[in-house]
């Protein structure tokens, strides 16, 4: 899991590696300043030798700058190298979900992705800086620390070494215990950003039950339980500094204890025990590990917490999109035919009944082909496939004569446009909007579609025209205009194949007819595929396909089906008579 | 032949993008308010000053320990014959009693810390969305949703490490340095003067540092609510994303948002990072220049003055007084260090409180509609409206609504249709002109009532994620399982419910991804019948519903419409030929009304409308 995050550091590697080495030369400058301010009390203030105070004291001070100038480096080094770090993880994570397939997406919810990109991604960062700061400083003073104790008396340091056990044991069952607890915390953070996301769509829905106070519940719910977990787990990790404590305030007591009995035996004699003054210093540096030991505290409890998270990171990094170019893709899609050849697919592969059942379909390049079919009848599912969203679980679905399996991704995307049934448009212009379908569209290319779309005559209306900002969802255009909008924006693919997918059901008829007359006009090589509630948005195709629970009941022109399939002549009659004509 | 303007949502013309921009600096009184929210544990806070005291007082000890063990007991002993090592032993005891207090202290306030911390955490998650959800509708128009999500995580979060943390290191931190200062003032007050001036100058220079990055953490906060918009935004809409094969182009643009957030956050790092060696080192250069002022004052031989009175400056007071300063100087390095997180802190708090200092929507209706019998008479007299004041989207609406009675709003996209909706429950208030209801204004009504008494099915799905059976009851809270399968047969939506994998206990995600576009609005249909309201309003409701089940539903749905005054925004004419009249928009103003028999004799523009296909053919 480590080595899989480390990948991210990449061009800060030289930071990473840089600062630790800094913070131990700043570390040692650190522990020997206080020997140095030693000497300057024995030699020049004791002596009362001036001259020996200004030495010292300059040499002091040009240990302090130096330790000063490496700690900025360091700090700045450890700065940019978490920063840095979380930077190239948001980075590979952001571009490993964009990689993701339909599929992938239905698996992981946004507000999810959301909590993985941020707070998670924080959480590693905030560990990896002090991993790289106080996680080298502390263990280089623990470790000269113990040097120089031994170095005084390697006896009575032993007593360091038997508070070892009780302080791993400590450990442990402090990770042990809180380690589940932040996997729970986190996701209860996803829950938490789902409720506020959902409030945040859905407002108009709370507010029109007025239901503000049943959401008010439902997240203090959730944020109860974050409260209750999160101090169960700090409440766990406040042991750890009492347990530091206990641990070197245990060691203090058995060296003084210790230690006075062999300062009394050797009657205070250097070289046949202890002295008074090793005692002393036996205890500064008992005081410095503690000092090491606390930091070394915090820098633990950073990674108790971001364990958790880098867990629920590398679970995204390893995800591994099921949808991927085949062995020498094809990059050349030469007409619009499209081709089901026994296709059954099912939206798990866990069986079950399957979504799509035995599907045979021929559709010649440039024909216009209706689907329709009642609601759930599985009239998107089977568009989904011709642009490869999903992968069919038998049988095969080919496009321009080529399995889609064998095209290149993005050029069967590009020239299969697709508007889906929930389409999305994105904060921005208009014309920003637009140009998601051809980046190098000229203005007049955006005109063009928009008025194949028709939706020019609205957007002229606009006092801002094509540079009209576009609210988040587009909240500030009406139903209809949106729909229109993400036809525009599909046209501007000039692709091979075109589906709407109950792409004018807000548009007015006349629109939508005047919408027809311009496709037949303005693009008639290119296949559409429509799916629609309407019998008049299709009564016009060369083909129209009627579905019913996963399978084509029938096909043909509507004179035909109005003869020969009782299903399309009831929806027929039903809004034939709707019409009242 | 459409509309001139916004259609539901905030002005268009000089929108900010991506809703407010919070200034990079700290909203005034932030850290006030900040303490006023933790009142609340004012009790646990003093209890948690006291532990403070004592564990720092037990570390404290350990110096005045080593002193006395020696001084007193260890050179009494040698050359004894036969020492009795019970004095020790007692010094010990004693010791390790202090120790323990101490290591209790530590671990009582740490814990108390975790409650005080975390509580004020919950009080100001559960705070902000009470807050957020008395907003008015126009703030969730113009407020980029990751952003204010951010909110909830990332600026709150700042807050835990400042109040679990840096709180109790800074008090502990005080309190040595408090201690360590009178102990300087009773060794000498020359020196203890020079090292006040000296503080002074280390302050200076600390502050230079964390305003700096705090002035990046408030940056850091703001990127990084922005990073939170655009991923937002980008997986929801995912989908289309991958349609239109734009990974690339959007992977580079989060980069540039990446990027931002990266600058502003090691920037205000690397300020962070450095306040401690510098105060530190500055710590050491005091080291130095007391050693030579207080070497200098020895040999000029100056009397000294402390808290005990006038004295000779010896050697042993210059030595003590500079150990002293260390145990000055350490914990302002820790403090110093520690305002770092704690500027961090304020910067998430600002943009919380610029949450909460969100206006909401105002209600002055005091009319309740609880008790009285409501008849569902809705009259619109010359209503103007307009999403901000320049475009006027709705033009001297006059419409009236008996009770009972089915008025369909028909006409192009973007004629205001959704929008006259809009006003009738007030998610927006009108220009000029008035709405009535039951011959109120409904302006004097309480919004509650008047939105409980009026059932709407929207455009966009909107279900929350729990079962279909939850989704349902969302009308009606205290509805039963009867009332809520009895709502889903009433519009077609049992039998598919039923076919589902666990039936009405199916889950839904967010976004119902699992269902058809169709199956959703059966759902949010059923969802506005159980709520059985007087008044409803029916906005393309039926769009993605084929036309088969729809005649299926339309039985339910004129059983669920009949005694109630309803709105019906559709398409369709079998959905609104039964219309007891039929208002035809245009460009915001109502151009045709009638009966549907009345309306195809007058051959206008509702006759163009719905036949233009006939005359086509």
């Amino acid at each position: 899991m480590v080595k899989k995050l480390l990948r991210s550091v990449r061009d800060y590697k030289k930071n990473t590696i840089t600062t630790p080495i800094l913070v131990t030369v700043e570390t040692i400058l650190e522990i020997t300043i206080p020997t140095l301010m030693a000497v300057l009390i024995d030699n020049g203030i004791s002596k009362n030798d001036m001259t020996a105070v200004m030495w010292i004291g300059a040499a002091l001070v040009l240990c302090a700058g130096a330790s000063l100038f490496l700690g900025i480096l360091a700090g700045r080094g450890a700065a940019v190298a978490s920063t840095g770090f979380a930077k190239n993880l948001r980075h590979d994570i952001f571009y490993n979900v964009q990689s993701f397939s339909f599929s992938n997406i239905d698996k992981f919810s946004t507000a999810s992705i959301i909590t993985r990109l941020t707070t998670d991604v924080t959480n590693v960062q905030n560990a990896f800086q002090m991993i790289i700061r106080m996680g080298v400083r502390a263990p280089v003073m623990m470790v000269f620390a113990l040097i120089f104790a031994f170095r005084i008396n390697a006896q009575l340091s032993l007593v360091f070494l038997s508070v070892i056990p009780v302080l791993g044991l400590g450990l442990w069952l402090i990770i042990s215990h809180v380690h589940p607890l932040f996997k729970k915390i986190f996701k209860s953070y996803d829950k938490l950003n789902r409720v506020v996301q959902e409030n945040l769509h859905g407002i108009r829905v709370v507010k029109s039950f007025v239901r503000e106070d049943h959401e008010i519940e439902k997240f203090e719910e959730v944020s109860k339980s974050i409260f209750d977990d999160f101090s169960k787990a700090e409440k766990r990790i406040a042991f750890n500094m009492p347990l530091m404590q206990f641990c070197l305030y245990a060691c203090m007591l058995l060296l003084a204890w210790f230690g006075a009995q062999s300062i009394i035996a050797s009657g205070n004699t250097p070289g046949l025990g202890l002295t008074t003054g090793e005692l002393a210093s036996l205890i500064t540096y008992t005081m410095m590990i503690l000092m090491s030991l606390m930091m070394l505290s915090m820098v633990f409890v950073m990674i108790i917490i971001s364990r958790a998270s880098a867990e629920r990171i590398v679970e995204i990094l390893d995800e591994k999109s099921n949808l991927v170019n085949g062995d020498n893709p094809v990059y050349d899609l030469p007409n619009g035919s499209i081709d089901f050849e026994n296709v059954t697919f099912s939206y798990s592969d866990k069986g079950g009944k399957p979504v799509l059942d035995n599907i045979n379909l021929h559709i010649e390049s440039g024909k216009t082909v209706g689907i329709i079919g009642g609601t759930g009848s599985s009239k998107s599912s089977i568009v989904q496939l011709i642009p490869r969203l999903y992968d069919v679980l038998s049988g095969s679905v080919k496009v321009g004569g080529t399995n889609v399996k064998d095209y290149d991704l993005e050029t069967l995307r590009n020239n299969v446009a697709m508007v889906l049934q929930k389409n999305t448009l994105f904060s921005g212009t208009i014309k920003e909007n637009l140009r998601w379908g051809n980046e190098d569209a000229t203005d007049e290319d955006l005109i063009i579609a928009c008025k194949l779309a028709h939706a020019d005559s609205f957007i002229q209306d606009f006092p801002d025209k094509y540079d009209t900002k576009i609210e988040q969802g587009g909240v500030n255009v009406s139903g209809g205009q949106r729909q229109r909008l993400c036809i525009a924006r599909a046209l501007l693919k000039k692709p091979k194949i075109l589906i709407l997918d109950d792409s004018t059901s807000a548009v007015d008829t006349k629109t939508e007819n005047m919408i027809r007359e311009e496709f037949n006009t303005g693009i008639p090589d290119v296949t559409v595929i429509i799916i629609a509630q309407r019998i008049l948005s299709i009564k016009n195709a060369d083909k129209i396909v009627v579905m019913d629970d996963g399978c084509i009941v029938s096909t043909g022109k509507h004179d035909e089906l109005i003869k020969t399939c009782e299903i399309y002549k009831e929806v027929y009659e039903s809004q034939d008579r709707g019409l009242g004509l | 032949m459409s509309g001139a303007g916004g259609f539901r949502g905030r002005h268009i013309v000089g929108s900010t993008a991506g809703g407010k921009r919070a200034k990079p600096t700290f909203k005034k009184g932030t850290f006030k308010r900040l303490i006023k929210t933790m009142s609340e544990y004012k009790v646990h806070l003093i209890f948690v000053l006291f532990c403070i005291l004592v564990s720092s007082a037990a570390g404290a000890g350990s110096a005045i320990f080593l002193q006395i063990l020696i001084d007193d007991h260890i050179m009494p002993l040698i050359g004894v014959e036969n020492p009795s090592y019970s004095g020790i032993l007692q010094v010990i005891l004693v010791v390790a009693f202090i120790y323990l207090m101490g290591i209790t202290a530590t671990l009582l306030f740490s814990r108390i810390m975790v409650v005080v911390g975390q509580g004020t955490l919950k009080k100001i998650r559960d705070t902000m969305f009470k807050h957020m959800q008395t907003l008015p509708v126009k703030y969730f128009d113009a407020n980029n949703h990751g952003d204010v999500m951010s909110h909830f995580t990332n600026d709150t979060d700042t807050l835990r490490q400042a109040i679990s943390m840096s709180f109790p290191q800074m008090v502990s931190s005080v309190f040595t340095v408090v201690a360590a200062f009178s102990a300087m003032l009773y060794l000498s007050i020359w020196l203890a003067i020079f090292v006040c001036f000296y503080t002074v100058l280390l302050l200076a220079v600390a502050k230079l540092l964390v305003s700096r990055s705090g002035k990046y953490f408030m940056h850091q906060q703001t990127a990084i609510g922005d990073v939170n918009g655009y991923i937002e935004e980008i997986i929801n809409g995912q989908k289309v994303v991958k349609v239109f094969c734009r990974e690339d182009k959007v992977g580079t643009e989060f980069d540039s948002k990446n990027d931002v957030l990266y600058k502003a956050a090691s920037e205000a790092n690397k300020y962070g990072n450095i306040t401690m060696p510098v105060v530190n080192n500055l710590g050491f250069l005091l080291y130095v220049l007391l050693a030579i002022v207080g070497g200098l004052l020895g040999i000029i031989g100056v009397s000294n003055l402390s808290l005990t009175g006038w004295n000779v400056m010896t050697v042993g007071t210059i030595i003590s007084f500079l150990t002293l300063s260390r145990s000055f100087v350490n914990p302002i390095g820790m403090i110093s260090m520690q305002f770092n997180s704690v500027v961090m802190a304020l910067a998430g708090a600002s943009r919380i409180f610029e949450l909460l200092d969100e206006k909401p929507e105002q209600d002055e209706g005091t009319i309740s509609l609880v008790n009285s019998v409501i008849e569902g008479d809705i009259r619109f007299d010359g209503v103007d409206f307009g999403y901000n004041e320049e475009t006027i989207v709705l033009h001297d609406i006059s419409l009236y609504a008996k009770p009972g009675q089915k008025v369909a709003l028909v006409g192009a996209t973007g004629a205001g249709k959704t929008t006259i909706t809009n006003l009738i429950n007030r998610f927006y208030d009108i220009a000029d002109g008035k709405i009535t209801y039951d011959s109120k204004n409904i302006n004097d009504i309480i919004k509650s009532d008047l939105r409980k008494s009026l059932g709407i099915v929207l455009q966009d799905v909107n279900l929350f994620t729990g079962t279909v059976m939850d989704n349902i009851r969302y009308g009606k809270l205290d509805a039963t399982d009867e009332e809520c399968i009895k709502a889903a047969k009433l519009v077609n939506a049992d039998g598919f419910i039923c076919m589902l994998p666990d039936g009405y206990q199916t889950v839904l995600d967010g976004d119902g991804s699992s269902l058809s576009q169709g199956q959703l609005q059966l759902i949010s249909i059923a969802r506005a019948a159980v709520a059985d309201p007087p008044v409803m309003i029916l906005d393309e409701a039926t769009s993605s519903i084929d036309t088969r089940t729809e005649t299926i539903v339309q039985k339910g749905m004129d059983a669920l419409m009949h005694g109630r005054t309803v709105f019906v925004i559709a398409h369709r004419l079998s959905t609104v030929r039964n219309a007891d009249v039929i208002m035809v928009m245009e460009h915001g103003r109502i151009i045709e009304r009638g009966s549907h028999d009345e309306l195809l004799k007058e051959k206008g523009k509702y006759y163009e409308l719905y036949t233009g296909v006939y005359e086509l053919d």
